[in-house]
């Protein structure tokens, strides 16, 4: 750490551990569940924290905790400036174009409510259409049906194919006159697919329709420039990217935040207040109304810090080479089918076994030791139109381990075993 | 703590899961309900007829785990033939050995002891109780969709 930092250091920072050494790092991928190690497969949910995370939030705490923009003392200087820090270090994470595109908010459930409510209180008139995709999060969707409802717009949704790959050419036919707005998953929670979001972004700007990009599932696995890809929004969270829950980031173009009317209103958003009128604060902290999760935005900070360490790029290899060897150990179980066989997928493998219900799957791997998802991974419209009531999923993260695949194919086996 | 996964998934469920009795719509049925667990996506219908206050024929159809399937199934067996109020009484007791204070219930509740071990997994309970909040949505406000939220 250098001597500009708001935080005192501890110590020297660790020398980038490279992902084979990273399992160390995360002080509960140690314990024992029902008495077995804990192979955790579950970080499409959220990713376990490494010490780093951990010791930045307690070191905020325990040296530097103030309320922000306020105080004209040491501490609230201290704390300001760790939480803006954490801001600049997430717009070059993004290379966003300037700190002032970032705005912190709770995850990326808030980031896209943030831009429904705001951007879509003063665009969306009746007639209009909103496009999102069958395979979108409910975070992606329930925000939407809200305020098209409001307005007498309408919903609109691209179709995806049995792959669980999008119909692009479908989705550009559906990008009309009428559109405000598209928006797209980067990496589909439920069956992992990567969309092509650059190539989609660039059919909707040739219709001067700006794209907003749900990033929540795609931020810890593949490198993200949000120049690179010309959205105009980018909303993902920190706790699926080794951070802590609580703290998420919303990028959004800084003429289009300008042009925003608050989200919410409160302290922190406002230059001055009468009740005749009330002048709102500059960008971010228009959108910024109360006391922020400082504490978060510094184990955020912490969390890109130590995944910039190892290298996004070492992780995504790892993560791909993950992936495919539990792809071929799992689909060589008979009577397991993997769901979504998309030629690009990131860090999800999901998957039904005949005649053994997800539910159970997840109950008998439990019992392993070994965590993954069931059900419908908050994605009921996808499930409807793959004919699936639920699926299994096992998502990876850094720490896991070709080891850890066996143990998951081994407990599939089992399960069969059970209700054979 | 660990517990025992073959308190949960014993032999009888297992075969009620693999083979669920009574698992077919009742044309004529003069009783129906949806039952949904939101949380993980299993739905079912109850159907139900009953003549001067007995429970003559019940039925189910719908997905969900083996839980939910095999207390479903086991459900239609034990209702089959009692009352309006003898099912009342069964509901309460049922759910109290599941989700309850009734740990130490006197009263066996026959093959459907089998469902108790669900007590050790918390997030279990309500597959076992969804076919069980359904039937009783039947029985007594016919038409509605029974949740277990």
């Amino acid at each position: 750490m250098n001597r500009s930092s708001a935080l005192p250091a501890t110590g020297p920072l660790p020398a980038a551990p490279g992902v084979s050494r990273a399992r160390d790092d995360f002080p509960i991928l140690s314990r024992k569940v029902h008495g077995k190690p804990l192979v955790y497969l579950d970080n499409a949910a959220t990713t376990q924290k490494p010490r780093a995370v951990i010791a930045a939030i307690r070191r905020y705490y325990g040296t530097s905790n103030a309320n922000v923009h306020r105080g004209v003392h040491a501490l609230s200087d201290r704390a300001t400036r760790a939480y803006e820090e954490a801001r600049g270090r997430v717009a070059r994470f993004l290379n966003a174009r300037e700190d002032r595109e970032i705005v912190f908010v709770r995850g990326a459930t808030e980031a896209i409510n943030l831009v429904a409510q705001s951007y879509g209180r003063i665009h969306l008139q009746e007639g209009d259409e909103v496009l999102v995709t069958t395979m979108e999060h409910h975070a992606n969707i329930v925000p939407w049906q809200l305020v098209c409802d409001r307005a007498g717009a309408r919903l609109k949704v691209a179709p995806v194919l049995d792959s669980g790959e999008l119909d692009i050419p479908a989705y550009e036919r559906m990008l009309t006159s009428r559109t405000r707005l598209a928006a797209v998953t980067h990496v589909s929670n439920a069956v992992g697919t990567v969309n092509p979001v650059r190539e989609m972004i660039g059919m909707a700007h040739a219709r001067g329709i700006p794209v907003l990009v749900d990033g929540a599932q795609a931020v810890p696995h593949i490198p993200v420039d949000v120049q690179a890809l010309g959205c105009d929004f980018y909303a993902f969270s920190g706790h699926k990217l080794y951070g802590p829950t609580g703290i998420g980031v919303l990028y959004g173009k800084a003429e289009h935040l300008e042009a925003m009317p608050p989200y919410q209103g409160g302290g922190d958003m406002i230059l001055r207040v009468t009740f005749e009128k009330t002048t709102y604060n500059a960008i971010p902290w228009k959108f910024e109304a109360g006391t922020p999760d400082i504490a978060g935005a510094v184990g955020l900070r912490a969390a890109i810090d130590y995944l910039d360490a190892i290298g996004l790029g070492a992780v995504s290899a790892h993560e791909g080479e993950l992936l495919a060897y539990a792809t071929e150990e799992v689909e060589r179980i008979p009577g397991v089918r993997i769901v979504g066989t998309a030629r690009e997928k990131a860090g999800i493998l999901s998957f039904v076994v005949e005649g053994v219900h997800p539910h159970d799957v997840g109950t008998i791997l439990d019992h392993e030791g070994i965590a993954i998802r069931t059900g419908h991974h908050c994605a009921m419209p996808l499930m409807d139109r793959l004919g699936l009531p639920a699926t299994a999923r096992a998502s990876f993260g850094l720490y896991n381990t070709p080891a850890e695949v066996d143990l998951l194919a081994e407990g599939i086996r089992k399960a069969r075993e059970l209700f054979r | 703590m660990t517990v025992d996964l073959g308190s949960l998934y014993q032999e009888i469920i297992v075969d009620h899961n693999r083979r669920p009795r009574n698992f077919r719509e009742i044309p004529g049925a003069d009783r129906t309900a949806n039952g949904d667990n939101p949380l993980c996506g299993d739905r079912l219908t109850v159907y139900v007829k009953v003549q001067g206050g007995v429970i003559r024929d019940i039925g189910f159809v719908g997905n969900g785990c083996a839980i939910s399937t095999a207390s479903a199934s086991l459900m239609t067996e034990a209702l089959l033939g009692k009352t309006e109020r003898e099912a009342e009484a069964l509901f309460g007791k049922f759910h109290d050995r599941i989700a309850g204070s009734g740990r130490g219930a006197d009263g066996s509740l026959g093959k459907l002891e089998a469902l108790a071990g669900v007590r050790e997994f918390p997030a279990r309970v309500k597959c076992a109780t969804l076919a069980w909040h359904t039937a009783r949505t039947a029985l007594n406000t016919p038409g509605r969709t029974a949740s277990t939220e």
